[in-house]
């Protein structure tokens, strides 16, 4: 029996080999649509150059060669060098592990959070969805970027208070997704039924709520990551998130602005990367749904 | 003692009274069955005695022991409920040997793969059909499912709301026998919730009629069968399901 | 009696990852100005069977039939835009839940008119009475108070009785009746099928009545067509349905309990015998 008959198998055996085909199952489906195939490759190239930067960058991100400064792309500077004379490609590469970083801490803090705020304010319904809800629209009415810039100019500057700020401001969408998604699902005859069994909210909320809003978070989250990305270089556009010398690729194009004119590569090739894997991401998410 | 008793139930949802004084009492051991049309109020005593309609008045009592208002760990093991849908009670993203640990997790009991093991066996399902999630299974092997799952704490009360009426005629009769079969090895006491007479003639002792929220008439089976039922409403719902029956005669 | 549709070898089929899988396996039958009772339990193709008359499947599925005529026309030949002026104008189909089927922001009389005025040109003045009479003709009491409610505001029986006005007023020649009471209480079912039935007996209107229930089916059809897993296994008259042949047919009827149930356990079916699953 051949792993993908042991995958397809309509009588699976073990607990196991039933979650492994599903998955398969869903992986197949995947690999049917052109788009998120295009996205997942960009998802791939960019985890690969984050965790490879080391070897895969020709130059150091912040060694400086003054003499051989804003020097156009080139055989030797594939996206020529900065105001320092630092290689842009090497700082393109290195930002990408900045870049990743952002967008799984965003995602790691905002999604659980949202997913728990919505789910419990949902389940129990009355004064408590009230109060998690009213907290929930407050932040929603803001412009996103505006709390963020507050945040970050409150905590000071720096990546780890950017990350902090964007998170803090990205749960409120997944709260009210997650509210949704459990406002259908409490009344199902499922969720009855583990209720009869005598579950506790807690069991209910965890094991057989969350589940199943997770997929549809999982799609938002990754429709919403190019956005994170938007977002994130906004405080670094305006100094406000990576300081000198990281390699962020927001900082980047803020100060390849003041060339932008002469030496326009400074802030365009920062700009094409995030052009690039902003879309991968949309199209990851795009054809999880 | 009574499985259930009810004492001058009256239920609502929100500021509608939807049951009005309704007094009943089911042996234990015994087959009964609630029937009316949609809108008689006869699911949503079975929710109230499920735990699922906390908001009422008056008393229920499941085996003696009065019970809460809300849903409780301790009826949950002397009282299960059976759903009318079959594609809606299972979770679409467990599998079935999930599904029917979960009440064994919830206890704390233990031997769970035996336990499963032998449940499936009693449902008459094949054990190849364990580890599947619910999209694999048809209508029926969902319905033995909900069973079997209902049937997991050993209760000895269960509630049936609907149980077949989601079903085919050949499948529904593949339930019905093993409702039956079940119910004669366990001693269960059933509550059937129904607007199929000729289920409850071949599935229950003793029926309630209700109409508007109250109990019409209680009867005998064998009044059922001989078209001996009393009230006027009663003998309307029997008209209509034979005028039904009598062309395939 | 005139032939309404004449139905050749009608097959459907959808594609899956075994490959195309056939719903309906080439079934055939003609339809005169009368009652036909298409009966089958879940899977049997017998849905799928009205809504290819229509051409009411949605690609990827694939309809094919040698002959596909309703009075005189082949439908098969006709393009998506001239079926359009055959359905709901001559051919009309009532649907199982009337909650699903009705638009919830227009108002019952607002729908009625809706499906009136699509097909013909008529003074609003006109049209308003024909809405009440329609209304009447499907027995509703206060037939002006409905007109001006919500879906949401009718019982279930009554939003049936709304769809099969709908679906009444262009004064269809063939009506398609998908489950139409499976959703409805015993006594509503009696009603709701008594009004499909009127206009088929006054005017003359042919009727498909597709169902699982073989009772109902029995007592309101002149012929009864009974499919399983896409094939008709048995075509009789209403009346001869106790006297089926086929054993699938048999095997239907004596698995339903009786209201004077004696028999301790039911025969259950064979399904090795006919299909697959």
């Amino acid at each position: 029996m051949t792993t993908r008959d042991w995958l397809l198998e309509d009588s699976p055996t073990s607990r196991w080999q039933a979650n492994a085909g599903r998955a398969y199952r869903v992986f197949t489906a995947l690999l049917r649509n052109p788009l998120s195939v295009v996205g997942g490759v960009i998802i791939l190239v960019l985890v690969l150059t984050a965790i490879f930067a080391p070897w895969l960058a020709p130059y150091s991100a912040t060694g400086q060669d003054l003499a051989n400064w804003l020097a156009p792309p080139s055989g030797a500077h594939w996206m020529g060098t900065d105001e320092l004379g630092r290689d842009i490609f090497s700082r393109v590469i290195w930002g990408s592990q900045i870049t990743l970083t952002i967008v799984g801490l965003v995602a790691l803090i905002s999604a659980p959070l949202g997913l728990l705020v919505g789910a419990v304010s949902g389940y129990f319904g009355g004064w408590a969805d009230r109060i998690l809800m009213g907290f929930t629209d407050i932040f929603l009415s803001m412009p996103k970027l505006i709390p963020a810039l507050a945040f970050v100019a409150a905590l000071g500057p720096g990546i780890n208070n950017a990350i902090i700020a964007i998170a803090i401001t990205s749960w409120p969408a997944y709260a009210r997704i997650a509210r949704a998604e459990t406002l259908t699902i409490r009344h199902s005859e499922f969720i009855a039924a583990v209720q009869l069994q005598g579950a506790s909210p807690l069991r209910v909320i965890v094991q057989h709520i969350l589940p199943l809003c997770t997929s549809s978070m999982i799609i938002r989250v990754t429709l919403d990551m190019a956005g994170v990305i938007l977002t994130a270089a906004g405080p670094g556009f305006i100094g406000l998130s990576a300081q000198p010398p990281l390699p962020e690729w927001g900082a980047m194009i803020s100060r390849g602005r003041t060339f932008i004119l002469d030496q326009w590569w400074v802030a365009t090739m920062p700009g094409f990367a995030i052009i690039i894997v902003s879309p991968g991401f949309c199209f990851s998410g795009d054809g999880l749904r | 003692m009574n499985a259930i008793d009810l004492k001058n139930l009256d239920i609502s949802y929100g500021d509608t009274k939807v049951v009005h004084g309704v007094n009943l009492a089911v042996a234990e051991g015994e087959s009964f069955a609630l029937v009316g049309e949609s809108g008689s109020g006869k699911s949503t005593i079975l929710r109230a005695i499920a735990g699922l309609a906390p908001d009422w008045t008056g008393d229920i009592s499941v085996l003696g022991r009065a019970r809460s208002h809300g849903v409780d760990r301790a009826v949950a093991r002397q009282c299960q409920m059976v759903f009318q849908d079959p594609y809606g009670s299972l979770h679409p993203r467990k599998t079935i040997d999930s599904a029917l640990s979960e009440p064994l997790a919830i206890h704390g009991l233990g031997n769970r793969d035996e336990r499963v093991e032998a449940m499936l066996k009693a449902v008459g399902l094949d054990q190849r059909f364990r580890f599947r999630f619910p999209h694999q299974l048809s209508g029926g092997q969902r319905q033995r499912v909900a069973i079997a799952r209902a049937l997991m704490l050993e209760p000895k009360v269960l509630l049936l709301d609907e149980p077949t009426s989601a079903l085919d005629v050949s499948v529904q009769a593949e339930i019905l026998n093993l409702l039956k079969r079940l119910r004669r090895e366990q001693g269960l006491t059933y509550l059937l919730v129904t607007h199929n007479l000729p289920v409850v003639s071949f599935l229950c002792d003793r029926l309630a009629v209700m109409r508007h929220g109250r109990i019409v008439e209680v009867a005998g089976v064998d009044q059922l069968k001989h078209g001996q039922l009393v009230e006027a409403y009663s003998k309307e719902l029997l008209a209509a399901t034979e005028g039904a029956n009598r062309a395939a005669g | 009696m005139s032939t309404l549709l004449k139905v050749e070898n009608l097959r459907v089929s959808f594609p899956t990852h075994r490959g195309r899988v056939e719903v309906v396996k080439g079934i055939s039958f003609t339809l005169g100005r009368e009652r036909l009772g298409i009966v089958g339990e879940s899977g049997s193709g017998k849905s799928m069977t009205g809504r290819a008359i229509l051409k009411l499947i949605r690609k990827p599925g694939l309809v094919t039939a040698d002959k596909l005529e309703f009075e005189g026309i082949d439908l098969t030949a006709q393009s998506e835009k001239q079926m359009r002026s055959v359905r709901g104008a001559r051919i009309s189909m009532v649907m199982q839940d009337p909650k699903y089927s009705l638009n919830p922001v227009m108002t019952v009389g607002e729908q009625i008119a809706e499906a009136l005025v699509t097909h013909q040109k008529l003074p609003r003045r006109e049209i308003e009475a024909r809405i009440i009479a329609m209304l009447e003709a499907v027995r509703i009491n206060d037939p002006q108070r409905v007109a001006k409610l919500y879906p949401h505001e009718v019982s279930g029986g009554m939003g049936q009785r709304v769809m099969i006005a709908m679906m009444l007023i262009p004064e269809p020649e063939l009506l398609i009746a998908d489950e139409p009471t499976s959703a409805l209480d015993v006594s509503v079912q009696a009603q709701v099928l008594d009004i499909i039935d009127d206009p088929v007996t006054r005017k003359g209107m042919g009727l498909i009545l597709i169902s699982h229930d073989l009772n109902s089916v029995s007592r309101y059809c002149d012929r009864i067509l009974v499919m399983n897993s896409g094939v008709v296994v048995e075509e009789c008259a209403a009346g001869e349905l106790a006297n089926a042949k086929h054993p699938y047919t048999r095997g239907l009827l004596a698995a339903m309990p009786t209201i004077n149930e004696s028999r301790d356990e039911l025969p259950v079916l064979d399904r090795t015998q006919w299909a697959g699953t």
